[in-house]
């Protein structure tokens, strides 16, 4: 079993009010220094089979078509090395 | 003539606009998001709500929705396809008209009767208005910020394919002040404020909002 995962993230040019809106918080919980917060989202994809270009392929196709909308948003996609069941495996250990 | 409005999982305004399309002279036929054909119907809208709860992004899912293959495959011939508000998201999500629409930029939730300028009135679902006729709709947005690049905006405008604009102060941070657009031929049209609750005076700020639904008529007798 693969496991990718798929970033997506505002372009850097669209506006992100819920990014401002957690930046507007943090000073109030007396968090300082923050200068700038953007808010994205984060997709972890388990699928049949080991990683190979075909299925990183497919996985790229899904975040162009579903998982993102090119018109403001960006993704990024990245192998991990454990599945969901193997980390809980391990943390139950 | 028949007009079909489709009802999603979390559609909330589609029995409105059933009530306009009938107020408007035709014959309202309801379809459902699982419909794989269109019921001979010969125009459509897709009504506010929050379709599939407005998961992933809004209208991102109703995009793949089974009903949606015959609609753009009607519309990229020729049918007249609305989208209001929800409907609007999801014909951007579907690529049928450029741009997105993003969280309001003040990032409340928006609802007052919207004064705007009807801009292109060679569409079937706006002939019944005169050039840059001025007409007050109800809006009720969170997501309603218009945005596309500075050239896709340059081409909306230069086409004329602005077909309404926001009057006073901006909304929902639209930008150029948009509150809808439609394709280079004019039959699909996406709109963020709702015509369709301001068809009757005792349940809206007027009847500014029939003519969406009675241009159709208009359209095809002309």
């Amino acid at each position: 079993m693969a496991r990718v995962v798929v970033d997506v993230m505002p372009k850097p040019e669209i506006l992100d009010p819920q990014g401002k809106a957690v930046l507007g918080a943090l000073p109030r919980l007396g968090f300082t220094g923050v200068r700038e917060v953007r808010q994205g989202k984060r997709f972890e994809i388990e699928i049949d089979g080991e990683v190979t270009d075909e299925l990183l392929a497919q996985v790229d196709k899904m975040a162009e078509t579903l998982l993102s909308n090119p018109v403001i948003e960006d993704y990024e996609v990245h192998v991990e090395e454990h599945t969901v069941a193997e980390i809980a495996h391990e943390a139950g250990r | 003539m028949k007009i079909g409005v489709v009802t999603f999982p979390g559609s909330l305004d589609d029995v409105d606009a059933r009530r306009a399309a009938e107020v408007g002279g035709h014959e309202a036929v309801a379809l459902w998001h699982g419909d794989e054909d269109l019921r001979g119907v010969d125009a459509v809208v897709l009504p506010g709500g929050f379709s599939y709860g407005d998961y992933l992004r809004c209208g991102a899912i109703s995009r793949f929705s089974p009903v949606m293959t015959p609609v753009i495959e009607a519309a990229q011939k020729g049918m007249p396809l609305l989208g209001i508000c929800n409907g609007f998201q999801i014909l951007c999500e579907s690529h049928l008209l450029p741009g997105a629409l993003i969280r309001n930029d003040h990032r409340k939730f928006v609802c007052v009767d919207q004064r705007l300028r009807i801009e292109r009135v060679d569409t079937p679902w706006t002939s019944a208005y005169e050039q840059d006729q001025e007409i007050t709709v109800v809006l009720k947005n969170g997501e309603g910020g218009y945005i596309a690049d500075e050239a896709t905006l340059d081409m909306l405008e230069g086409e004329g394919r602005v077909v309404a604009r926001y009057l006073g102060r901006n909304p929902n941070g639209s930008l150029r002040d948009i509150a809808g657009v439609s394709n280079e031929r004019g039959n699909i049209v996406g709109l963020m404020p709702h015509p369709e609750h301001a068809i009757e005076a005792l349940t809206g700020p007027g009847t500014d909002g029939l003519g969406f639904f009675t241009s159709l008529v208009e359209a095809v007798l002309a």
